[in-house]
């Protein structure tokens, strides 16, 4: 299924300047694999490990932090909307 | 002059220039100032830091300002108590208060970065400033601002605290309320700043902001007459303030400005907001994010951004970290109160509670020094005291009636002590 990935200002350099994606992927996982197979910079960054997010990048979907549903593993539907947000203090 | 070398990244390292920046383009890692302390040296001393204005900025050549400070002229320099009532309650030596529930001029410990951060912003040329919030950072960008001649934009969870919302809006800032939690204003105020391209405190000014919370650590040193307390006990929300005390301490060791005495740090969340602590307590250097269900809600940040140093910091000082339930922060408040006639917000009455907890564990000694750092103030959140003390009695203008109230205390007073008598 199709659904759109928003790409923060710090990471546009490495998708053309662009600030959304559209992929296609079933799960967090897929979609995000599908987005680093197509910008491998990317990748690079929002990666650790071969399974770990960067810790300091979150992943929302429709508003939701990943961690909080089934991390990579979060299914997704059509028309999902995947945001990639760097960690912010405050308080 | 400045002492400020660069930006460095806090993970790989990567140096930029000093201008607005979220984060490391490399790894997203937090950037954080860095300082060419071989030049301070000689130069930044006991001596040189007491000729310096009582404020925040007495500490300005360890500071990322550029020009004359502007804002936040009389921020800082808050008290350090020598609690001895609260030692003895508590059967330890040498107890202190470090009270920002006096800051000026929004009693929180966010005066002293916001005062840092909107420096930046007017050097930076910004005219409009924001944050994300949980109330006491709001009321300081608003006040702030007011000062400096800025337009402040707030934006803060729905549903806060009446004290933290009028406190804020009293200073005339657009406020935005935000149906979620911090957790999701803040995410929020990160897509703001990425498309607006407004000075958000604590989005692209950061590492500026940041950087104030220093002056907490250095004021504590130098009140104690430049020493440092072998432990110090910290409310950890999105992790700032914990990580940024101790740079302070190092900072002055490094310097030669106090003695390494090893000092310990300690981390205090409420129970219903703890993911640093449970980190801390399970050995894990990663946390797990939670949803906030806490009546310290200036401190409910779910998914705190420098949760992983605060965890680091904790480890490597040797200190440990403690949680506390809603009655017991309630009873922490009152105890401050009774003990030290200082009035603290559920943040407060947090820190309290897990240093007691900590030394009853054993974790701190009692025979050492401890500092417990309080960062709000208690008038901003009275809703959370309703309830909690009889009613007052209410008397017509006449002294017969008055009597009649200290006749009842006295015999009160007098049933108790023969019942201890017993």
């Amino acid at each position: 299924m199709e659904v759109t990935i928003s790409i923060p200002t710090a990471l546009r350099p490495q998708v053309d300047n662009k600030d959304t994606v559209k992929v296609t992927g079933s799960s967090v996982r897929e979609a995000l694999g599908a987005l680093t197979a197509q910008y491998p910079e990317l990748g690079k960054r929002l990666y650790a490990g071969e399974n770990e997010l960067n810790r300091f990048i979150n992943v929302y979907v429709n508003d939701e932090d990943i961690r909080f549903m089934d991390n990579l593993d979060t299914a997704l539907k059509e028309g999902d909307e995947v945001s990639i947000i760097p960690a912010i203090a405050g308080g | 002059m400045s002492y400020v070398s660069c930006l460095r990244c806090k993970e790989c390292g990567a140096e930029y220039p000093i201008e607005p920046r979220t984060v490391c383009d490399h790894d997203f890692g937090p950037v954080e100032v860095a300082y060419d302390y071989e030049a301070m040296r000689g130069k930044v001393t006991r001596q040189s830091i007491e000729a310096g204005p009582r404020s925040i900025w007495r500490y300005r050549d360890l500071l990322p300002v550029a020009s004359e400070p502007r804002v936040g002229l009389n921020s800082g320099y808050t008290p350090l108590i020598k609690a001895d009532n609260l030692a003895a309650e508590l059967g330890v030596r040498e107890l202190y208060i470090k009270d920002d529930s006096t800051n000026y001029p929004t009693f929180s410990y966010k005066d002293r970065v916001v005062a840092v951060a909107l420096m930046k912003a007017i050097e930076f040329g910004f005219d409009t400033v924001g944050c994300a919030s949980t109330g006491n950072l709001a009321h300081s960008v608003a006040a702030h601002a007011a000062k400096a001649g800025l337009t402040a934009f707030v934006m803060i969870p729905h549903d806060l605290e009446e004290g933290k919302i009028i406190g804020s809006q009293v200073f005339s800032p657009r406020m935005v309320k935000i149906r979620g939690n911090y957790d999701d204003v803040n995410r929020l105020c990160s897509q703001i700043a990425d498309k607006y391209g407004w000075a958000i405190v604590n989005v692209n000014l950061r590492p500026y902001y940041t950087e104030g919370a220093k002056t907490h650590g250095f004021e504590i040193a130098e009140q104690l007459g430049w020493k440092l307390p072998q432990h110090t006990v910290v409310p950890v929300a999105g992790g700032t303030i914990l990580p940024k005390i101790w740079k302070a301490y190092q900072e002055f060791i490094t310097l030669g400005i106090v003695e390494d005495n090893k000092p310990k740090m300690y981390a205090a969340q409420a129970a219903g907001c703890n993911p640093v602590v449970t980190a801390i307590e399970e050995n894990s250097d990663l946390f797990r994010p939670q949803k906030p269900q806490t009546i310290a809600k200036s401190i409910a940040i779910g998914n705190p951004a420098d949760g992983y140093y605060v965890i680091k910091v904790v480890r490597e000082s040797g200190g440990y970290g403690a949680s506390a339930t809603d009655s017991e922060i309630i009873d922490a408040i009152k105890l401050l109160a009774r003990t030290e006639g200082i009035f603290t917000e559920p943040a407060g009455g947090t820190t309290l509670a897990a240093a007691i907890k900590l030394i009853q564990q054993g974790r701190i000694p009692r025979d050492e020094s401890i500092c417990v750092c309080i960062t709000g103030n208690g008038l901003k959140t009275i809703e959370v005291m309703h309830g909690q003390f009889a009613a007052a009695p209410v008397i017509n203008a006449k002294l017969s009636e008055f009597d009649v109230i200290v006749d009842e205390i006295k015999e009160k007073a007098a049933a108790a002590t023969a019942t201890a008598g017993v």
